[in-house]
């Protein structure tokens, strides 16, 4: 790990100005993966902004009938928090569903938004790739591509978005509360936080540089049955190959949300109109414009299947 | 204020050694906190301390240092074990502020004023933690070099049923937790146990589980 200097944030303005103001510095919440990525020399921050001590641990009732949840909440309290449970069932689902007890103890809601795909030529540092060095190439193309994004992919990046946690919030339209480095807050629906590849795959967020996230807002409830079924190589503790987020309602309609597939949470609210129709007419719409690889080409019937059968729970 | 103190004492440290890169930089700092000796490649020593095991410590750590490391390596607690070093194996369990954790991904700096207790805070060779006794009732281990952070993560466990935090298997969001077998493997994930002793483990939860239901 290279060596850095460290503070503790005093406010989330002073931490956004200190993040804008410090070459190479980088906020720390849980750092889960953080931490993970600076022992492989993956990330290298020369400064840490320690948000811990900023008071956004906080899941507040807002006045048009929603939740705002602070930036800091961990995953295992999110996940159990009652109004979660019984409103938001899809969310306590996918945080559930996603790493060890551990790590949700200690995993923020916005570390767990920011998190870095876990693709593993993004991880091994003697291979080429994009997103770790800019025009360095991408070693996924043509290797081992079985975890990787069969949609919205480019040629400079096949990487796939890790969180369970975002599908979820992309499915509930959440809002992702910001300050900037000026002081000034803004907030952007969670369908523009996180970019597609393109040929800049390195840059992953819409948010600037120091820009620091102080809560995720989630609209007023919407009912429903709600659902997070995730596919994977074991039954606990593994990133999803293919996962669906789904609420339907008792009219039949409903929306849909599939993780593992691209560079973002996957969602085509066009697509959502075929839900009466089912799985097949869904998958069809949403995964329209699909490039698998040869390996991971079975993400395709693999999801379809994973919403038939949510769909045939939901409607019991 | 205490903490306070020391918080300045520490960043008076880092300007100084930071002084002469930063007179060389171009870029504006506008706080002194913001100085970069990092950026010298120089390790940046800082203070921390915490409580572990109900005793309380001071350390000058390096800021790389991860809480794992500063129990093995500078307090010398070694039961607390580094496995995969990257929060995959769950060897390095321990519980900071009731919270079990994996102490190998989080920084020693992190947890000023925190609570930790480790597999030597539970219990001592002539009074065992109802958990350790299970373990070597029911055999639940071979080598052993996975169990101190077994039983730390299953002593939480048990607290989280008795909160009332759901899992992955809960059937139902919204009812009581009952502590099944299949809810004890599914919360245990995060702790391998590469002799394979899994069925053991969780007979040794199960008794102290039943015991305290």
């Amino acid at each position: 790990m290279r060596s850095f200097s460290y503070e503790r944030a005093t406010s989330p303005g002073a931490a956004a100005a200190a993040a804008a103001g410090t070459a190479n510095a980088k906020f720390i919440a849980g750092g889960t993966n953080l931490l993970d990525l600076m022992k492989l020399e993956i990330e290298t921050p020369a400064h840490l902004i320690d948000v811990n001590g900023l008071a956004l641990d906080r899941i507040e009732d807002t006045a048009d009938g929603g939740l705002r949840v602070g930036a800091l909440v961990r995953n295992t309290d999110l996940a159990a928090d009652a109004r979660v449970r019984r409103d938001y069932g899809v969310l306590s689902r996918a945080l559930l569903a996603g790493a060890s007890g551990q790590l949700r103890n200690k995993a923020t809601t916005a570390g767990n938004l920011l998190q870095r795909t876990r693709c593993p030529y993004f991880y091994d540092t003697n291979l080429p790739c994009n997103k770790r060095k800019p025009g360095s190439g991408c070693a996924a193309i043509g290797g081992f591509s079985r975890q990787h994004a069969v949609v919205g992919a480019s040629e400079a990046c096949i990487a796939t978005h890790p969180s369970d946690m975002a599908v979820a919030m992309r499915a509930l339209d959440a809002v992702v509360e910001t300050v900037r480095p000026d002081g000034a807050a803004r907030s952007i629906p969670i369908a523009e936080l996180h970019r597609l590849p393109g040929d800049s795959p390195e840059i992953e967020t819409t948010l600037q540089p120091g820009e620091l996230i102080t809560a995720v807002a989630l609209p007023k409830p919407v009912g429903g049955t709600q659902a997070y079924r995730k596919v994977r190589d074991r039954a606990s503790y593994a990133f999803a190959l293919v996962s669906v987020a789904a609420i339907v309602q008792g009219d039949g309609t409903g929306r849909v949300a599939l993780g593992g597939v691209a560079h973002k949470p996957w969602r085509v609210e066009a697509a959502e109109a075929e839900l009466p129709r089912g799985a097949k007419a869904v998958t069809a719409r949403l995964l329209a414009d699909a490039k698998p690889t040869k390996d991971n080409a079975y993400k395709l019937p693999l999801a379809e299947r994973a919403l038939a059968a949510v769909l045939r729970e939901a409607r019991g | 204020m205490q903490i306070s103190g020391r918080l300045e004492l520490s960043r008076r440290h880092l300007l100084i050694v930071g002084a002469a890169s930063l007179a060389a930089s171009s870029i504006a700092t506008p706080r002194p906190a913001a100085a970069q000796p990092a950026a010298t490649g120089a390790p940046v020593m800082t203070r921390v301390s915490f409580d572990v095991n109900g005793e309380t410590h001071q350390l000058e750590l390096d800021t790389r240092t991860t809480l794992l490391d500063a129990l093995r390596e500078h307090l010398h607690l070694t039961g607390t074990k580094k496995g995969c070093d990257h929060g995959q194996c769950g060897a390095c369990t321990v519980i900071v502020d009731g919270r079990r954790i994996n102490s190998c991904l989080t920084l020693a700096v992190m947890h000023q004023g925190d609570e930790i207790t480790t597999i030597e805070g539970l219990g001592t060779p002539d009074g065992l933690h109802p958990l350790q006794a299970a373990f070597i009732e029911q055999d639940g281990y071979q080598c052993g070099y996975c169990t101190p952070g077994q039983i730390c993560s299953a002593v939480a466990v048990l607290a989280e049923v008795k909160a009332g935090i759901p899992s992955h298997v809960t059937a139902d969001l919204n009812a009581p937790v009952r502590l099944t077998n299949a809810e004890l493997r599914e919360r245990m994930s995060g702790n391998i146990c590469r002799c394979g002793a899994y069925s053991n483990i969780a007979e040794a939860i199960s008794e102290v589980a039943g015991r305290s239901a």
